[in-house]
């Protein structure tokens, strides 16, 4: 007699009443192959956990993107965001759509000139530039966003007698009904640090005057702030005109946009609250070509666009390593990955799907990682089909923010695959060794020998 | 440790427990454990019998009733002998 299939025998509790709020059915279903590559090769090729990123979601959602603002204003250019997630590979599928590089340190500087962006075409963002930093961006004549007072000051000591000429702008913080207000960076709108920084630089003949940029916030749910921000930087864009009669050549509304990730605490799925980037579009776009601006004056409206522009992209695989019950009756899954691989579990409740072909059973479970501390929780309260040890899981959105603030603790990173577009993964960060660790340690000479 | 007889376990899984009102759903191998349960059979044979109808093994069985137990335990569907 052959024996039945087996699975773990699952009682629920059914809460008549209430509905069940952890999304539908379609959030169950496996998920077993990424741009027609099938999860469990890639996980055989490659490892568990390993991220994968779809080169064609990247050029489709940038392609999107840029049409939302093409086709509703003259000029319109995207810079990368470095920091979002710079690995070489996915800098230059968004280099090679045309986008420059945004970046805000030397490091990042010094990734997008190796990668073969143009000085010309880096705008140089954040508080912390070096005088060497800014020696450099000066030299390559990249758009310097100056940040502080300091900054100003410091740049302008540079220049002094030195017969090289700097392209700056400044970045401006301001109310734009958004709560906490982002206030530490640049300088504020509506206290006049904005006007005074702009009279100092016109006071510096060595400084062009290029732009006006903010950066107002991240996941912003609403497009009336990015009016607001607009507006704003469309009246400092008008007064400079009328009191040094000068058209600046843009405006950098930064990054902001949401992506379709569910925040924590969110009782809605991501994807049904977030505005689309034609709403965020029509936003600024309108904005600006109402404000009266004659057009053949129009400011280039540039974007720093980061998450939105990356998360759909990324995924990550991984593994079920143990299934255990916690003292008050919940189940515990823990997977080989943990917030060491998934920062941004701290801020979203990641979809995650099993791998493979599942059981009509589901089960309330909280998700844990593999670290030994407290705060390793990938999801508080997931309802999923029935997992067992080694089955895989794939985690969705993950292509922001991950694979630049991962952290190596206690485990190593590990590999990195970019899927073609045709098709073809290619590996495109190698996974950490202990080799990749002792690299960089060294060994005192009184220390090398002991006995036990 | 005994099953408290009263509870109804319909074809679907479908489970009710009239002493707290409560119902639940439970998937196939559950089912069997709490019928066997319901008709007298003990952990032993429980165990032999299930190994013998699912593809499973006895390690990895007895890892997962010890779990299923505690949650029939907790939901009062399994009521302790000196309750009762
Ligand atoms: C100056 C600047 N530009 C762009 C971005 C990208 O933001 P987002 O990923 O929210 O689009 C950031 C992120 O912090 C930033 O600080």
């Amino acid at each position: 007699m052959t024996k039945l299939s087996y699975e773990r025998p699952v009682i629920t509790k059914l809460n008549t009443g209430t509905m069940n709020k952890f999304g539908t059915r379609t959030e169950y279903a496996p998920v077993t192959q990424i741009d027609g590559v099938p999860v469990k090769k890639l996980i055989a090729d490659y490892g568990s956990p390993c991220f994968v990123i779809s080169e064609r979601t990247i050029r489709d959602t940038y392609k999107n993107a840029v049409r939302a603002f093409k086709s509703r204003y003259p000029k319109v250019q995207f810079a990368w965001s470095y920091k979002t997630n710079y690995l070489n590979a996915v800098c230059n599928v968004f280099h090679s759509e045309g986008s420059w590089a945004e970046v805000v340190s030397i490091f990042e500087y010094e990734k997008a000139l190796k990668n073969g962006v143009p000085g010309t075409k880096i705008i140089f963002n954040g508080p912390d530039k070096t005088e060497s930093d800014l020696r450099t961006a000066i030299e390559n004549n990249s758009m310097i966003h100056i940040d502080h007072f300091d900054e100003l000051y410091q740049l302008s000591e540079i220049l002094q007698d030195s017969g090289k000429k700097a392209r700056v702008a400044i970045r401006v913080n301001m109310d734009t009904g958004i709560y906490p207000m982002w206030d530490r960076f640049g300088f504020n709108y509506e206290d006049g640090s904005a006007w005074s920084a702009i009279n100092k630089i016109f006071a510096h003949p060595e400084m062009d005057f290029v732009g006006l940029h903010c950066h107002i916030g991240t996941y912003m749910l609403t497009t009336n702030a990015y009016s607001v921000a607009a507006g704003k930087l469309c009246d400092l864009a008008f007064n400079i005109k009328q009191r040094y009669n000068k058209n600046i050549e843009y405006l950098d509304l930064g990054g902001g946009f949401a992506s379709a990730n569910t925040l924590k605490g969110s009782y809605l799925q991501g994807g049904d609250i977030i505005p689309s980037v034609d709403d965020y579009a029509e936003a600024i776009t309108s904005t600006i070509l109402n404000y009266g601006f004659k057009p053949d004056e129009l400011p280039t409206l540039f974007l720093e666009t980061g998450r939105a522009l990356i998360d759909d992209a990324g995924y990550l695989l991984g593994s079920v390593i143990a299934i255990k019950r916690l003292s008050d009756g919940r189940r515990a899954t823990i997977m080989n990955f943990g917030v060491n691989l998934l920062f941004t579990a701290f801020w979203y409740n990641h979809r995650i799907s099993p791998a493979q072909e599942i059981s009509a059973q589901t089960e309330d479970m909280v998700i844990y990682g593999p670290l030994c501390m407290n705060i390793d929780v990938v999801r508080e309260n997931i309802n999923l089909p029935l997992l067992n040890k080694g089955d895989n899981v794939v985690v969705h959105r993950v292509g922001a923010y991950n694979m630049t603030q991962w952290m190596q603790f206690i485990q190593m990173r590990p590999k990195v695959v970019m899927i073609g577009m045709d098709g073809t993964p290619h590996i495109i960060r190698e996974h950490e060794t202990l080799d990749t660790m002792l690299r960089y340690e060294k060994m005192p000479a009184h220390l090398k020998e002991f006995k036990l | 440790m005994h099953i408290n007889k009263n509870i109804a376990i319909s074809e679907t899984g479908f489970v009710f427990n009239p002493l707290t009102g409560d119902s639940f759903s439970t998937n196939q191998v559950g089912q069997e454990i709490l019928r066997k349960l319901q008709g007298g059979t003990n952990q032993e044979e429980l165990l032999k019998h299930l190994t013998e109808k699912f593809n499973i093994d006895k390690t990895t069985l007895e890892k997962d009733m010890t779990d299923f137990m505690l949650m029939l335990n907790s939901y009062q569907i399994l009521m302790d002998d000196e309750k009762a």
